[in-house]
């Protein structure tokens, strides 16, 4: 008898991860520029760091309470107003070990077997498995190039998602770089409550938008009492390997996520709670600083695809633009480019359904590996 | 065009083509030309140079910093003291400062010899100087915002999520 042959039917239906068949092929090639990766390229403001390290000689090494310390959940709340949300630290907010948890978390709590999860694709790589693991079944909704990867309620009506118990959202997205205006949330919106369905949009690119300001459709009317955030530290912040987000939702929502959340991880790292405190108390500077350069380098990108004649809709958001490939075949241009120029991009059809014939570029890399990048890719596309 | 967003990204690197600084900025490229030109020509951008770390370079390059005191008189301000301190080519940098002392000066020089030479056989004996103190640079972690040394190295995954 084997662990295999006793795999949960959970587990099974789950396929390997695309984006990790592309790393291994990805970590075979020596020398590789990596515009593959979904991840700052800086590292956690200083004064965040500095909080981590005083914690640890104060000897705050204990658990917290498993919503979260209470300072830090009280500035979590005080920092979303600039999105127009309001949270009671006391009972609307909980910590957990990176966004991730807390998408993980809502899934737990309020898909049942069975259940249809929404998801607009392309998307973060996790939503599927994640609606899976917890009994759902997923429904992709594919987004289009020619809609600049917006979420419409026509989108949501053709892919059958009026039979949906759960929708996920996330603008600013991964992969694409789309955005979405407080209009066109409306309008998902209105779909939304019309079919009765509860949203889980995670949000953690908010604060890396280039243009305007982020919105989030858990402030439309009649959403809030429907809706779960997400947000956390790892891309605005550069805190990745701290792992540390949050969900904000109503009381009842949240108290059933710390069910889950106490069970299974207990509290979020002790240490990096203190450095998200500090990042939200000191670090506003920093962001921003990250934010022009980010900006700086997506114009470069986007520029450097128009003139080589890729066809990249203008992505506002997040640290990626997703040009067309080439032939329109994704995977075959991915590998030829990373076996022949050595640079490494991500096909878009690991996202999902929509993401066919395109190439997520991540540009969290220095200009200087990026013009680099941009040349090698080039002298590809003109073979 | 932001000018204030064109000298944030020549001081980032000044040796970003017109042509990437356009794309970087979302202008077109002989728009960035032309507001180079006139922040040259108003003398706002004063030149361009490098970032060196002097520990990796084999040719011994010396360089102090040196405090100077002076002592005004009717006829001689600050002003008439620094043109003829900024004169002598040894001198890299030139400052009026508050605080103990008037000017920092920065000297640079093939040894120490020469670098203490050139102070007291050129700068102290200026009548207006009162006194010096000099500090010879003995290693140098940042220079103009750039952290030198090894740095980080990249150690996030090729590919990730």
């Amino acid at each position: 008898m084997t662990f295999g042959d006793h795999l949960s039917d959970r587990v099974e239906q789950v396929p390997p991860s695309g984006i990790r068949r592309f790393f291994e092929l990805a970590e075979e090639v020596d020398d590789v520029i990596s515009l593959g990766v979904g991840e700052p390229d800086f590292s956690a403001p200083w004064a965040a760091r500095t909080a981590a390290i005083d914690s640890l000689e104060r000897g705050k090494t204990s658990y917290t309470s498993n919503r979260g310390m209470r300072e830090l959940r009280e500035a979590i709340s005080e920092r979303v107003t600039r999105y127009g949300q309001e949270y009671d630290p006391e009972n609307e907010i909980i910590v957990t070990t990176g966004a991730s948890e807390a998408v993980d978390l809502a899934f737990r709590a309020f898909v049942d077997a069975g259940d249809v999860v929404a998801i607009p694709q392309p998307s973060y790589i996790s939503y599927t498995p994640g609606a899976i693991f917890a009994g759902g079944e997923p429904l992709p909704v594919p987004t289009h190039a020619e809609d600049e990867f917006k979420l419409t309620p026509e989108a949501l009506e053709a892919a059958g998602a009026d039979e949906a118990d759960v929708l996920v959202l996330c603008y600013p997205n991964n992969p694409t770089g789309a955005v979405m205006t407080d209009e066109e949330l409306a309008d998902v919106a209105d779909f939304v409550r019309e079919h009765d369905l509860l949203v889980l949009s995670d949000e953690i690119y908010a604060d890396l938008r280039y243009e305007d300001d982020h919105a989030s459709i858990a402030t439309h009317p009649g959403m809030r009492e429907r809706t779960i955030v997400f947000n956390g530290f790892s891309k605005a912040y550069a805190m990745t390997g701290l792992r540390l987000g949050y969900a904000m939702g109503p009381p009842e929502a949240i108290d059933a996520m710390n069910k889950v959340h106490q069970y299974a991880m207990l509290s979020a790292p002790t240490t990096a709670q203190y450095a998200a405190l500090e990042a939200l108390r000191s670090c506003d500077d920093a962001v921003e600083e990250m934010r022009t350069e980010y900006d700086r380098r997506r114009r470069f990108v986007l520029a450097r695809f128009d003139e080589m004649g890729l066809d990249c809709f203008e992505a506002k958001g997040a640290f990626y633009v997703f040009p067309e490939a080439p032939d329109g075949d994704d995977e075959a241009f991915a590998e030829g480019l990373l076996e022949e120029q050595n640079v490494a991009l991500v096909p878009g059809s690991v996202f999902g359904a929509g993401g066919e014939g395109h190439l997520r570029v991540s540009y969290a890399t220095s200009m200087r590996e990026l013009r680099e990048a941009m040349n090698r890719i080039e002298a590809y596309v003109s073979e | 065009m932001d000018k204030q967003s064109l000298l944030d990204l020549l001081r980032h690197d000044a040796r970003e083509s017109v042509d990437d600084i356009a794309r970087q900025l979302g202008a077109d490229a002989e728009a960035v030309a032309a507001a180079l030109d006139e922040l040259e020509d108003d003398g706002v951008v004063r030149g361009y140079q490098a970032v060196v770390d002097w520990n990796r370079v084999d040719e011994e390059h010396v360089r102090a910093q040196v405090e100077v005191d002076v002592e005004l008189d009717r006829e001689t301000g600050y002003e008439e003291i620094a043109t003829r301190i900024a004169r002598f080519p040894e001198v890299a940098t030139l400052r009026l400062v508050s605080g103990t002392y008037d000017f920092f000066i920065e000297v640079e020089g093939e040894s120490m010899h020469a670098v203490s030479n050139f102070v007291s056989e050129r700068i102290a004996p200026i009548p207006e100087v009162t006194k010096t103190v000099t500090h010879f640079v003995m290693d140098s972690y940042k220079e103009e915002g750039i952290e030198l040394g090894d740095g980080d190295d990249d150690d996030r995954l090729s590919v990730s999520p």
